[in-house]
């Protein structure tokens, strides 16, 4: 197995294998190719017939394609967990703080912590729920936070995502095809359940229904349609969670209440977790030429019978020029330090960090403030002088487009490649859920850059995931 | 003043749709300037619900139409005794921050004529509401009140290049030009007694935020600022955002829109 200095590997350190590895010491090595190649091909079958496959927008090719799996497991111990979880917590509970704030009374913004016009001017703020409070005071319900680790002890938030964060079905399905086809090696290892998520998740959004519910709350997931990248996310969650997957048509506003068309006649939605972007959700409150919304459901979402997860105008606490502030937001809402850090960012809206952004274009990632998936950025260390010079231009026509980070040192993982097992560099998605209370499965998605040396992750960009194990106490 | 409205306005469908959906808010705004007699927005056969204060303090309610729907008609009529406050907005609840009227849309969007009007429009040292009489008369100055030159879909920098526009084009051009000097402004409907009894149709008119004042109504295409002729109605960035009734249509029928309004004083 190859090792690189330069880099942290989660497996292999000073030449021994880390404790959370310990179980999974010699299962690669001791591996016969023929049966590696066999499993690996067992696996692509399943995902197969599952339908797990993943559409990338923009870049055309098959949208059928898997996304690669790979059989190595990416492991956390006990210990090291207890820590990102509190981390993990904290931050999801900060950013709701945040919502909430910034939609009622603005006091982060009047206390001068956070530049008014970041709030306000931004894009994803939305002046059709200001001084609404939504049921428990919740934006956002489910909360992915992507993290980087770079040493033992060092994790880095790259991004929150608190509006609709995918990946969670390939957190589940990398679990489930990992038992099917290695049962042993969940004998002799303790990990963790995740399978409990479906269920977890069901329970949060049922612990916001609003006000007008009686009863118990009927639950549903609003897609946007099969053409949609996650639409397999999205009829998988329905599924595992026992509740209907309906589009915009299925849907209707009468009266208070949101409806939903089934062959028994009609029937109250209390809770809608929707997969579909703001602007599409209501023609009749914003986009008006959306076919895929519900008119009138802002209405009814604002006057307390229906409760839409998460709700509308969460994204102004996740885009990335609001992201440099979330270690404050911790310490004022919640008067704490922050677990987890941030990575140190330039905002190239002020004109000193543009300079300096603009020296070192090299060495730096820059990312759209609002850009995801990994499109348009570029990855200084990687790029070539023609790319870097097409990038600057871009900048320099509109710089508060722009945030740039230093190139992180990600951590490794051992990963099944051409030539047997190699490190890879990985990063991970858990998936926080916010309502009566704030609960993470153990667990997460890991992405990994299957390419030799690549700090990549995003499965548009030759990403692959893993099962993520972490080992129970 | 006491003002009797009546606005009827009439969607006919062609063929007839399976059902029509309308959030509508046409109920005066609740502040001093204004006092509700009697007011009431009917649809008949509507089914009514999800009725609400919004955060702009605009009343707001679904009215929803099974179909098959050939016609339908919404009434908006009542009595509202108003005082003159020129223009300011004053005990108005509302929400939201007034930085969140910073933003431009697709209709107040600025091009370089809306910068330069602007910029000449602005008085060193002024105090911001005299600014925003100055803004606000250059607006009136640069387009001719002139009817059927522009459209529904007309915007601030299309209007201000023909120099012709209706009261909707004056408040959007009003808005645009107060956006590039950092003034939050906004879009608002409502009715206007017109001499002779009976007004063309309902008005709109801008609103800039003003220190010390809060909102102030500016009404370029009478040179005024909203006085006791007025009835404020709803408001947003823009007209599409401030309309009062936003309906949507389940079926592909030809639609024809009659609009009928009168604003009269009532008898005391």
């Amino acid at each position: 197995m190859g090792q690189n200095q330069d880099y942290f590997n989660e497996m292999f350190e000073s030449g021994a294998v880390r404790p959370p590895y310990r179980g999974l010491g010699d299962w690669a090595e001791s591996m016969p190719a023929e049966l590696r190649s066999l499993k690996q091909s067992e696996a692509e079958k399943l995902f197969r017939r599952i339908g797990i496959t993943f559409a990338v927008y923009g870049e055309g090719g098959d949208p059928d394609r898997l996304i690669p799996f790979d059989m190595f497991p990416r492991v956390f111990s006990a210990e090291e967990w207890r820590k990102l979880e509190r981390g993990i917590k904290q931050r999801a509970k900060a950013l709701n703080a945040f919502l909430l704030d910034v939609y009622g009374r603005g006091e982060i913004v009047k206390a001068g912590l956070i530049p008014q016009h970041m709030v306000y001017q931004n894009e994803a703020y939305e002046r059709a729920v200001a001084g609404f409070k939504p049921p428990r005071g919740v934006y956002s319900h489910i909360v992915g936070i992507d993290l980087v680790r770079t040493g033992p002890d060092e994790f880095f938030v790259l991004e929150d995502n608190c509006r609709t964060p995918s990946g969670v079905s390939y957190m589940l399905e990398n679990r489930e095809i990992m038992m099917r086809m290695f049962p042993q090696l969940f004998k002799e290892n303790r990990i963790a359940p995740v399978e409990g998520y479906p269920a977890l998740l069901k329970r949060t959004l049922a612990s916001v229904a609003p006000q007008k519910c009686e009863g118990e709350p009927t639950v549903a997931i609003l897609t946007p349609g099969h053409f949609n990248s996650a639409y397999y996310e999205h009829s998988f969650l329905a599924d595992m969670m026992g509740v209907e997957l309906v589009e915009g048509q299925d849907l209707f506003v009468e009266g208070d209440f949101v409806w939903m068309r089934t062959t028994e006649g009609p029937k109250r939605v209390d809770v809608i977790y929707r997969r579909i972007d703001d602007a599409f959700i209501d023609p009749l409150c914003f986009r008006p030429d959306s076919m895929l919304g519900v008119p009138g459901l802002m209405n009814a979402y604002r006057s307390g019978g229906v409760t839409i997860a998460s709700a509308p105008g969460a994204g102004v606490a996740d885009d990335k020029a609001i992201y440099t502030f979330v270690p404050e937001m911790v310490r004022f809402y919640l008067g704490e330090e922050p677990i987890l850090k941030n990575v140190p960012t330039w905002q190239c809206a002020r004109e000193e960090e543009l300079k300096y952004v603009l020296d070192n274009l090299p060495d730096l990632v820059v990312k759209e403030v609002h850009g995801s998936g990994g499109y348009g950025m570029l990855v200084g260390p990687r790029s070539s002088k023609g790319q870097i010079e097409a990038f600057r231009s871009k900048i320099e026509e509109t710089p508060e487009n722009y945030i740039a980070q230093p190139t992180l040192s990600l951590s490794t993982c051992p990963t099944f490649v051409e030539e047997g097992v190699a490190p890879r560099h990985v990063d991970l998605r858990p998936y926080c859920l916010v309502g009566e209370r704030i609960e993470l499965v153990p667990g997460g998605l890991t992405r990994v850059a299957l390419t030799d040396g690549s700090l990549v992750v995003n499965s548009s960009q030759g990403g692959g995931v893993k099962d993520t194990w972490v080992m129970a106490e | 003043m006491r003002l009797q409205v009546r606005h009827a306005t009439t969607y006919r469908f062609d063929p007839p749709v399976r059902g029509v959906v309308q959030s509508i808010r046409a109920w005066p705004s609740t502040f001093e300037g204004q006092t509700v007699i009697e007011w009431s927005v009917e649809i008949d056969g509507a089914v009514r619900g999800s009725s609400f204060r919004d955060g702009a303090g605009d009343q707001t309610e679904t009215f929803t139409l099974l179909g098959p729907v050939r016609e339908t008609t919404v009434v908006v009529s009542g009595i509202v005794e108003t005082i003159d406050l020129s223009g300011i907005l004053s005990g108005h609840r509302e929400r939201v921050s007034p930085l969140a009227y910073l933003r431009s849309t697709r209709q107040t969007r600025s091009d370089s004529a809306l910068r330069e009007l602007a910029a000449k429009a602005t008085i060193a040292g002024a105090a911001p509401l005299e600014q925003a009489h100055a803004l606000s008369n250059a607006v009136r100055d640069a387009i001719e009140y002139v009817p059927g030159e522009t459209h529904a879909a007309t915007t601030a920098a299309e209007a201000l290049a023909s120099g012709r526009g209706v009261c909707q084009d004056h408040a959007h051009v009003l808005i645009a030009a107060a956006l590039t000097l950092g003034i939050p402004a906004r879009y608002a409907t409502g009715y206007l007694h017109a001499e002779g009894g009976i007004a063309e149709a309902s008005h709109a008119w801008a609103e800039l935020w003003v220190k010390d004042l809060g909102w102030v109504g500016f009404d370029p295409s009478n040179g005024v600022c909203p006085d006791e002729r007025y009835i404020r109605i709803s408001s947003g960035a823009d007209a599409f955002d401030a309309a009062p009734i936003r309906g949507l249509t389940q079926g592909v029928g030809d639609e024809a829109l009659d609009v009928d309004v009168q604003v009269v004083e009532a008898a005391q």
